[in-house]
């Protein structure tokens, strides 16, 4: 016992010397917790029914979609970003929009394809330029932002239809205008409250801009839209 | 104690005498040895004057050529650019005072592309959405007319204006790089100056293609007589001290060169955006001079827009 007292004080040297006497207890309990199904319930939907996957999606898009409509300064868009919303409206929008291909001689009307590259285009580089800016918002989130304040210009989009399948006019043109120009600000400046935060404070306004373009632009296509007769 | 005192102080004064004698140069390459800490004292103490202020926030940016092109750094370093700046810039476009260097008083070794890139975006939206309501105003007389919105225009007048601004201060920079290289008394600037020159020059023309939707004939050619001449003045007032140096032949024509192209841009997007209508309605530019006699409408309601 004194030699292996002695020899295990320099913690490497003459290891090879020491013999464990039966003094010492070395016992254990080596097993694996076989409950495995119960640890990371937490984690695997891989087991849960499709629909409550679904459901799930489908209520954080519509509890976004909410937030837009009536934007305040909360942290909950920023912070769990999906692009199923974005998605969403975008294919609608540019559905809505497109010129059919079976239309007259001079069908100006931009296609699905131009719509959705303008859309997505547009969002990275005001992305990439806010945070070339000195933004603080990460690339999903922006993106996320973005993609969702295009509600209103949807929902504007919808009534334009609606109006234009009445009448095609002077006064359906007015009241066109007057949707359009509503729900495009009501787009810049949802859009704003949520991205002009994370901004340096004397550079909020090269930021806001190129968002304000971008929605003009969409705005422009929703007003000018002429449907085929 | 007094003598790392007196050391820092005969620093700055060198560096301000050398400064002052020549203010474009970059002072980013100080490897004096002993310098390393006393340049951060001096800097905070005594940087009140705005030229100062500059460098030392240079200084404390970082270098121009932070890491390779393929870091993000990089790119950073070129939008490192406040809204009253970009402001103060595109006033100096759009005023431009004679003997007042565009690149000297207002770029101030601190080029950005922000400006340009937003200005050319914003002048291929103004111009195809200007574009449009000119032609729906045109014909709006005519009941055989359904107006559909030409939104193929936006691609082209997207790569007009992007080429023009990006390859054309290409080959001028070239040009000039080429020949500061055979005579040595002639200063260029950086591509990146260039770049920024020629895009914060088209920033004139973005009101002008908003106004160019009165279909007034005179206005219309009124207005690009106007722009021209201001833009194209902020170009020559820029580059006519790079080549003033230079033999005459060289030096004037450069500046044709320049005001031609800018003049060529400008008559182009007047005649190919906002076209008065042929009777079939189609692209082709430079029909101005055919009167639409197919449409009687036409022809008598606008006698003088179709010249």
């Amino acid at each position: 016992m004194a030699e292996v007292e002695e020899s295990s004080k320099p913690l490497f040297a003459g290891l090879s010397d020491i013999s464990i006497s039966e003094d010492i207890p070395v016992e254990g309990d080596i097993s694996v917790p076989v409950g495995s199904q119960n640890a990371d319930n937490d984690f695997s939907t891989l087991d849960e029914p499709v629909k409550d996957t679904i459901l799930r999606d489908l209520r954080a898009v519509g509890q976004k979609f909410v937030h837009v409509m009536y934007p305040k300064k909360s942290s909950a868009l920023l912070r769990d970003w999906d692009l199923w919303g974005p998605l969403l409206l975008c294919v609608t929008l540019a559905l809505m929009l497109q010129g059919g291909s079976v239309d007259s001689e001079e069908d100006g009307r931009p296609q699905f394809a131009e719509v959705f590259v303008i859309i997505w285009f547009g969002s990275v580089i005001i992305t990439l330029n806010s945070k070339l800016l000195g933004g603080t918002i990460s690339f999903f989130q922006s993106l996320c932002v973005l993609g969702y304040c295009i509600l209103p210009l949807t929902v504007a989009m919808i009534v334009c239809r609606i109006v234009l399948l009445g009448s095609s006019g002077l006064v359906s043109f007015i009241v066109r205008l007057i949707v359009v120009t509503a729900s495009f600000s009501w787009s810049t400046f949802a859009s704003t409250a949520f991205l002009a935060d994370s901004q340096p404070p004397n550079r909020k306004a090269l930021v806001v801009y190129p968002v304000f373009l971008f929605y003009f632009v969409i705005g422009w296509m929703i007003l000018t839209f002429s449907p085929s007769h | 104690m007094a003598s790392p005192d007196d050391l820092k102080f005969q620093e700055f004064e060198e560096a301000a005498d050398l400064l002052s004698s020549n203010p474009g140069a970059s002072t980013l390459s100080i490897s004096s040895p002993g310098a390393a800490a006393s340049p951060g004292d001096v800097r905070v103490d005594l940087s009140d004057d705005e030229d100062n202020q500059q460098e030392s926030s240079e200084l404390l940016g970082g270098e121009k050529q932070t890491g390779g092109f393929w870091t993000f750094e990089y790119y950073q370093s070129f939008f490192n650019v406040d809204t009253t700046q970009v402001l103060d810039r595109i006033k100096g476009s759009v005023m431009p005072l004679p003997g007042r260097n565009f690149v000297k008083h207002h770029i101030r070794n601190n080029p950005d592309l922000y400006g340009p890139f937003w200005i050319c975006v914003t002048l291929v939206f103004s111009v195809a959405i200007s574009g449009d309501l000119y032609t729906f105003l045109i014909n709006k007389g005519d009941p055989e007319f359904h107006y559909r919105p030409q939104f193929n225009k936006v691609s082209i007048a997207a790569v007009t204006v992007f080429l023009y601004a990006w390859l054309v201060p290409l080959g001028l920079w070239g040009f000039l790089t080429w020949r500061q290289s055979v005579e040595r008394q002639i200063s260029g600037y950086t591509f990146l100056e260039t770049v920024c020159v020629y895009g914060y020059s088209l920033f004139i023309y973005i009101p002008t293609s908003i106004l160019w939707t009165i279909p007034v004939y005179w206005i219309e050619w009124l207005l690009i007589v106007i722009a021209m001449v201001i833009s194209g003045s902020v170009l020559v007032m820029t580059f006519w001290p790079a080549v003033r140096d230079d033999t005459r032949l060289t030096a004037f024509a450069t500046m044709a060169v320049i005001v031609a192209l800018h003049a060529l841009l400008a008559v182009g997007f007047k005649l190919y955006f906002f076209k008065t209508p042929t009777h079939t309605g189609s692209s082709h530019p430079g029909q101005h001079t055919t009167p639409a006699a197919n449409h009687t409408t036409l022809a008598v309601g606008k006698p003088s827009a179709t010249n």
